[in-house]
């Protein structure tokens, strides 16, 4: 089972001719992505080691039955290529592009009001099923399948948390990057109810991070939705007020969108909120183990 | 990027939106013959990027050309310190000097993207000259909230919705809805991320002037308006955070003593939070970009070892697909290009690290590898605590 990506993924990339496009499309295909097309306008009929590659995804939905994409199109056309991937009906569109404007999401967003597409990011690292699919530029290494699933604002802190889990035995369900801008596709909303009802995730871990609210909103929504075990840990609980972490979302303003204030509300509907970032695979094993949920 | 008031005013002014008359001045003399042209009475308003301005003194009505050029004189080329602008204060290059309104009411208005929705959020309020937060936390009431659909764009009737919201009646409700419907499509157009008016004035003779213009843009969306990129004045910012800006590092001056550098902005937080937890204070959050190269290292090095306050140096890199030793190898390149003196901790994960950590202890270098996050925080910690006593 697991959640977005799986072995009935079949995989587009659009800007598989770029740089980036081009390697991470190999590396999905190494770890067992079904890589079934690129998208580049203009490149069309030619390929990328063997991937056809398409003018349209509309073209390359046709002829390969793509059913998702993963976008590395530059942040001045991604909004028009994430258009594109919704309009013709693709289940899931995971994008990694970086700096795109956020009037430009809002447009997105509003596009996908109604659409049966998922979008996750931008500015993600995207979502990976251990031993099964891998739709993003996360180091296939530092996975193994197991109960966890995992859903988070950041990518390297990511890659940490599931290097802790996987060297103490424990594995991932699915790991998504919900991406670090403060317009998103897939927020904590969209994610949680996915690892409620898949029966291979059995603990839930959320990494959040200053800035926003959508961590109070997810502490809500476990509160009363939420029947598996989850574990936390927010990111920048040293960070001042009124300064940009990075990440485009990630900021203190008018008194909202404290890690203390999340960490509150997480607590306080039951979950179990890690205070270092070095103890996230300790903290989820514990309480894995409580819930007898490991041997 | 946030722009001056007067240039916020002139973009104001090219989309119909009424503002005082006024000139920027550079000299007390030119304040003075600017509060002549005015007929004497005007307002001279210190134009710096930071806010509290009026707290501080930087903002004054005068009723002659000669208190005008006085006004200015104590402004110009000195430091104004602010509620945001630190203790130093931040150097006055340039005056505004406009027409004194007869204030009727003091309104708020304010446009930006509300993040939860996703969706412009126009905010109003007939409590002007207050904080929006103070008003929200105290007569929350009082707030008019409306949202637009992107889809449609803005239309008459939001506009109606803020005017009658604001208890405004007659010929000001037509020219409320107009004043709205062109800053959204100045907010639209010119990708910003907040346009505040804040007061937005009703004036004695029926006019709804805007008295402040406050415009943040974008970052991401700046490269479809050079125009206004243009506009970019790093003068207020501090010299390290403008080299990093430079050198694509994420980059923010912090009070500690450990300089951190960090692969992804979610560690690097993570990082800080660290050494708070070890008993240290960062110096800094610092995100090299997920991929790490030795170019981005080199640059994060040299503004590292810039700032005065870093006393130890830790190195958090999460590999991923890049190889240990070849970061290893830009770690130790960069540094002796840049030449750090200070301790460095280094903690490096990614394929090949063994050999990275090789790389890393002969370089010669005074690096000490560490073998997890928790340790390499205590020891950089506890250089930095031994490098000041």
């Amino acid at each position: 089972m697991s959640i977005l990506v799986g072995t009935d993924t079949r995989l587009l990339v659009q800007g598989i001719t770029g740089r980036e496009g081009s390697f991470h499309a190999r590396q999905c295909r190494d770890y067992g992505t079904r890589v079934v097309a690129g998208v580049t306008p203009g490149k069309g009929g030619t390929d990328v080691d063997g991937i056809p590659v398409f003018n349209t995804v509309r073209q390359a939905v046709e002829a390969t039955e793509a059913n998702t994409s993963l976008v590395f199109v530059p942040a001045p056309f991604a909004a028009d290529a994430l258009l594109e991937a919704v309009d013709a009906g693709l289940e899931l569109v995971v994008c990694i592009t970086e700096g795109i404007p956020v009037l430009d999401m809002v447009r997105v967003k509003r596009f996908l009001e109604g659409k049966p597409t998922r979008l996750i990011g931008p500015n993600c690292p995207g979502v990976i099923t251990p031993g099964q699919a891998k739709v993003g530029i996360m180091p296939a290494a530092v996975y193994r399948p197991g109960p966890v699933g995992i859903v988070s604002r950041s990518g390297t802190l990511t890659y940490e948390a599931s290097a802790q889990l996987t060297a103490l035995g424990i594995g991932q369900s699915t790991c998504v990057g919900i991406g670090g801008d403060p317009i998103v596709g897939c927020g904590y909303l969209d994610i949680l109810p996915l690892f409620e009802a898949d029966p291979d995730t059995k603990i839930i871990l959320l990494i959040g991070e200053i800035g926003g609210t959508a961590e109070e909103e997810a502490a809500e929504y476990i509160r009363q939705h939420v029947t598996k075990p989850v574990v936390a840990f927010i990111a920048g609980r040293a960070a001042p007020p009124g300064r940009r972490m990075g990440h485009a979302g990630a900021i203190i303003s008018g008194g909202t969108g404290t890690a203390e204030s999340k960490i509150r509300a997480l607590a306080a509907a039951g979950v179990t909120v890690c205070p270092s970032p070095a103890e996230i695979g300790r903290t989820v094993a514990e309480v894995a183990r409580r819930h007898g949920l490991l041997d | 990027m946030k722009i001056h008031e007067f240039q916020g005013k002139r973009l104001f002014a090219e989309y119909g939106v009424a503002v005082p008359k006024g000139e920027v001045a550079e000299t007390p003399d030119q304040a003075a013959e600017a509060a002549a042209r005015l007929g004497g009475r005007a307002v001279v308003k210190a134009q710096i990027l930071a806010g509290g301005r009026g707290k501080a003194g930087g903002i004054r009505l005068v009723n002659s050309p000669g208190e005008a050029r006085e006004f200015a004189a104590g402004l110009l080329g000195r430091p104004l310190v602010t509620a945001q602008t630190g203790p130093a204060g931040v150097v006055v290059r340039r005056v505004l000097v406009e027409e004194a309104l007869e204030v009727a009411r003091e309104l708020y208005l304010a446009l930006l993207v509300d993040r939860n929705r996703a969706r412009p959020l126009i905010m109003a309020s007939a409590a002007g000259g207050m904080e929006i937060e103070e008003v929200a936390a105290a007569r929350p009431e009082r707030v008019v909230r409306v949202w637009v659909d992107p889809a449609v764009g803005f239309q008459p009737y939001v506009g109606r919705q803020v005017a009658f919201g604001l208890g405004l009646s007659g010929e000001q409700v037509r020219a409320a809805v107009e004043t709205v419907g062109a800053l959204y499509r100045l907010f639209v157009e010119k990708d910003c991320a907040l346009v505040e008016v804040n007061p937005w004035v009703l004036t004695a003779d029926g006019r709804l002037v805007a008295a402040d213009a406050k415009v943040e843009l974008d970052d991401n969306g700046l490269f479809r308006h050079p125009e206004i990129a243009a506009l970019r004045d790093t003068s207020e910012d501090s010299p390290l955070e403008v080299e990093a800006m430079r050198a694509g590092v994420s980059y923010v001056k912090l009070g500690g003593f450990v300089g951190c550098m960090v692969n992804g902005a979610g560690l690097a937080m993570a990082t800080m939070d660290l050494i708070k937890l070890a008993g240290g204070e960062p110096a800094n959050f610092l995100d090299v970009g997920g991929g790490a190269n030795e170019e981005r290292i080199a640059a994060a090095f040299k503004v590292l070892v810039s700032d005065p306050d870093v006393r130890v140096v830790l190195v958090n890199i999460f590999g991923g697909i890049a190889r240990g030793d070849v970061i290893a190898r830009g770690i130790v390149a960069a540094a002796r290009a840049v030449g750090v003196r200070i301790p460095m901790v280094v903690r490096l994960v990614g394929t090949n690290a063994e050999e990275g950590h090789r790389i890393l202890r002969e370089s010669g270098l005074p690096i000490t590898v560490a073998a997890d996050m928790a340790e390499a925080a205590a020891l950089a910690v506890k250089l930095g605590k031994e490098a000041v006593g």
